[in-house]
Formats: C-alpha cells, structure tokens, sequence
C-alpha cells in the first residue's frame, strides 16, 4: 500500500509536466481544430529563450515574464504569417506546415544553442518533500503552476468579454463573424496564448528533463496522451488527463511485469487509442445537447 | 417614398465559377420592410449572403451612402446591417444571456448594452425566462427569437432575415410575425426578408420582389403583388 501510494505521488509529479503540456495543446485545438504537433518544440525554442535572457543577467522572474510576452507575440504571428494562409486548406495541409515547424524549431534551436544538454533552474528549489525523491519541492511548485494557469483560464474564459467573443469564434465561426465578431484575430489570440502556456510549460519541465533540443520527444506524446483523455476540448480535462496518464504510467511500471521503464512510452499510445476506441469524445468531452 | 436605406445595382453572386445571381437591383426603403419572395433554389439566400459579404460578388450594395462591396463580414456587420441566417446561428453550448452578450460583442458602451438587454428581453419575455439555459436546448422558435434577439444587440439599421418562419410551429410563427413587426414599429429597425410563406410575408412587408432562378420577375407595392392575379397562381401558390 506504501508502494502504491507513493507510486501515486510520483505519477502526479510527473503528471504535472503532461499537464502543462495537453494545455497548451488544448488551447490550439480549441482554436483551429488541429492538435499542433509543433507544440512541443514551440515550448522547447520559449525555454531556451528563457534560458538566454538569464544568461544575460535577467532574474528567474523578469526572465519568466519576459518568455511568456515574447512566446505570446511569436504564437501571434506563426497564426499571421504560416497559418492564416492556409485557412481553407484541407486538414493534411495544416499537418504539413506543423511538421515544417517543428523541424525548424528543432533545426533552429540546435544551430544557435547547440545540441549540448544544459542544466535550468527552479524557482522551488529542489528538496525532496516526500518520501525518498517521489516528489520534489519543484515537483509541487509545477503542479501549483499548472492548476494556476487553470484557474486563469478559467475565469478568462468565463468571466471577461474577449473570453466569450473566442468561445463563440471556436464554436460557430460564421455566426461569430455575424455578431461582428474578428474571428482571424480570435485564432491568432488562441495561438498566442498556447505558445504562451507552452512557454510555462517549457520552464516548468526543463529542470526535471533539462534543456536541449529533443527535450520535448518523448514528453510531447504523454501530453497528447493527456489532451485525449481530457476530449480535447476542456482545459479542464486536459490537465486532469496530464495528471491521470503520469499515474497510470508509473503505476503501470512499477506493478505490471514486462512493462517496467522501458515499455512506459508504449503506455501513452495505449492510453490514446484506449480513449478513441472507448470514448472517442474523451471523458470530459461533452455530448453537444440541441434540439432542431 | 421614403428615403433609400440599402439598394443594390446590377448585383451578381457567384459560387465558385457557378453564377447564381443575374444582376439584381433591390431597395430597402428607411424604416420599412422588404420582402423577397421566389422558389426553393431562387437565390433568395444567396441575395442575403451577396449583401453581407457571405460570397463573391460583382455589382454595388449601398448602405447608408457605403459601397459594401468588398467589405469584409465583420466589418458590414458593424455598420449596421444584422444577418439572421437561415438555421439561426445558435452558439448551442453557451447561455441564453451569453448569445445576447456575443450579439452585442461589436459594441463597447457597457451601460448600454445591458439597457439593450432589458430591452431586448421585454419583446421576448420567453426568453428571459430562459436566460441561463444552454442556448442548444430552447425549442426551434425560442432559437429564432433568441436569433433575432441576437442581431438586435447589435442595434442594427437593418436586419435581414432568412426564413424566420421555417420548421416552426404555425401558433409561434405569428407570434414571431407580430414581434417582428413591433420591432420595425418601435425599434425603427428595416428589414429585408426572405420567405418562403409568401402570405406572411407580404403583411408584414411593405415592399416586395419576386425572383426565378438568380433574376427579378416582378417587384412593386407589397399589396399589389398581392393582388395581381398571375403573380399570385403562379409563384404564392394561393
């Protein structure tokens, strides 16, 4: 029972770096009906940024903030100059152009800060709290983060004006241009702020994986993994899948024969072909109640 | 007669490379009521969606002394001109009050918009009733009021409206009918609308057109088009 429990807690460690991520996946899904595959190396190039400002001599904080505006302009302007082009293409087109940027965000990163794997810091420090390293004071620190960006999406969404006008934008974008509503600059506001969550992502995940520019390839997968379970729409779900598949990951691993550490990335794909076969609108997708 | 509010010149639409509007010229008179009478496949959607910068177009709209032309959807909205489209455009999973408040997402005088909401909530008191319902539950005719409730948030000039009558019980489409009419009465809001029950229609307007496939038959007094023999066997069916 001890084991298991601290299974658990460990999971929900982990869970949080999924977390973080399925949210920032939602957020673009939400907008423009397509999972980013770029999201990944989006996170991963804001990191590095955030990563060079302290080099130059910015403090953890200034240089947080500093990511966070700059991720939040570049996802405003990918929007403008890559994707609003092809609005009207076919759904094979959008994949394209995300594979395209994630080579370019790998290529990019690697060229100008080089493939070496680099240590980054936590504002948490990194005591254990539990048990013996089954979760850190960073670990907590993530997870208090994740549920933070939670709460203010939340009472973004829900309680400001801008909030509803991109609800209304996702959910019926010809009626929403009718009510004089931007639709463009809704998606590109949803862009912004997905590179923006992806770049709190990035840091918060960066002193458990350490920086370099594969850092995100395994992680992004959980992250899908994560938004599936959640049904891609909430951000709710997303984060509550983030924590639920770091869970079963590590439960998996610790108690089922065969799987150990090795089979664990397996564990994702299983998850989210479980989830689509069982459940395809996800747990927390909601069945749309209309009457014609 | 009153002063031109909307007039069209010469109007073509096209979807893709299939023309379906030949050159229509349409007025909507301030404060008045136009109507827009056809078959199924007329292009009497089409003439909605050719104002409101829906498909491409060839010809002029003007509204209030602007070329329309070219204009984009948001920006034609914003100068006055409501779209009520045909299945209502209801954003199912939000609230009743929350479709009133994207109605009104253009605007941004606070004080305002709450008094429109009061307003808009005393034409349609059903609707209030219902304020924190899920929109994607109200029946078919509280979603066309809600619809119509929408484009009014806006404070339009003009509205234009596509079938409002359709799929809808006889009881609540006069009652929809008799609202539309206080609404061009008290509001002073024009509007240009498409119908397929042509009876209905002609009593609330008072300016009528007829189309056949993409080009005006017959245009006149809403009573004279009611009254001429031919018109009436052969296109109002009564």
């Amino acid at each position: 029972m001890d084991l298991f429990l601290h299974q658990v807690l460990a999971g929900l460690a982990t869970g949080g770096i999924y977390a973080c991520l399925a949210l920032a996946i939602v957020m673009i899904y939400q907008a423009i009906d397509h999972l980013n595959f770029a999201q990944g190396e989006m996170a991963m190039f804001s990191t590095f940024i955030a990563w060079q400002l302290m080099q130059w001599g910015m403090t953890y904080w200034v240089a947080f903030c500093a990511t966070i505006a700059v991720s939040f302009v570049a996802g405003v302007a990918i929007e403008r100059v890559l994707f609003r082009p092809i609005r009207h293409a076919p759904a094979l087109s959008h994949i394209v152009v995300f594979i395209a940027l994630f080579a370019i965000l790998n290529s990019l990163a690697g060229s100008i800060w080089d493939y070496n794997v680099k240590s980054f810091p936590t504002p948490f420090g990194s005591r254990s709290l539990i048990g013996e390293g089954l979760m850190s004071s960073h670990d907590a620190g993530m997870i208090g983060v994740t549920l933070l960006m939670l709460v203010l999406l939340y009472l973004f969404f829900r309680h400001t004006r801008v909030g509803l006008a991109m609800r209304a934008a996702a959910a019926n974008p010809e009626s929403a241009r009718l009510a004089g509503i931007r639709v463009g600059w809704m998606n590109a506001l949803g862009w912004g702020m997905a590179a923006a969550i992806g770049a709190v992502a990035g840091v918060m995940i960066a002193p458990v994986v350490f920086l370099d520019p594969n850092m995100m390839s395994g992680i992004l997968l959980y992250g899908f993994a994560g938004a599936v379970v959640g049904g891609l729409a909430s951000p709710g779900g997303a984060v509550f899948g983030g924590f639920a598949v770091g869970v079963v990951e590590n439960l998996a691993g610790t108690f089922i024969p065969y799987v150990g550490r090795e089979l664990k990335l397996t564990i994702a794909l299983f998850i989210i072909v479980a989830v689509l076969t069982v459940k395809p609108a996800g747990l927390f997708g909601r069945n749309i109640v209309s009457r014609v | 007669m009153a002063e031109a509010l909307l007039e069209t010149a010469g109007l073509c639409a096209f979807y893709g490379a299939t023309q379906v509007l030949f050159g229509l010229d349409l007025t909507v008179t301030e404060g008045g009521v136009t109507t827009l009478l056809g078959a199924n496949g007329a292009g009497k959607t089409t003439t909605l969606r050719a104002i409101s910068g829906m498909v491409r177009t060839t010809g002029d709209v003007r509204f209030r002394g602007h070329s329309l032309a070219g204009r984009a959807i948001e920006d034609i909205v914003r100068l006055g001109v409501a779209h009520v489209p045909q299945g209502r455009g209801t954003f199912v999973r939000q609230t009743v009050e929350e479709n009133l408040a994207i109605g009104a997402m253009s605007r941004r005088d606070r004080a305002g918009i709450s008094a429109d909401t009061e307003r808009v909530y005393r034409h349609f008191p059903r609707l209030k009733e219902r304020r924190r319902q899920q929109a994607g539950t109200l029946s078919g005719g509280e979603q066309q009021m809600l619809a119509v409730a929408r484009a009014l948030m806006l404070r339009p000039k003009l509205m234009l409206l596509d079938e409002p009558s359709f799929g809808l019980a006889p009881l609540i489409v006069r009652e929809l009918f008799t609202i539309l009419r206080t609404l061009n009465e008290t509001e002073k809001v024009s509007m240009l609308v498409v119908e397929q029950n042509a009876s209905l229609a002609l009593d609330l307007a008072d300016r009528a057109y007829l189309i056949e496939t993409g080009r005006l038959v017959t245009a006149g007094a809403a009573h004279d088009l009611r009254s001429d023999e031919n018109v009436r066997r052969a296109y109002l069916g009564y």
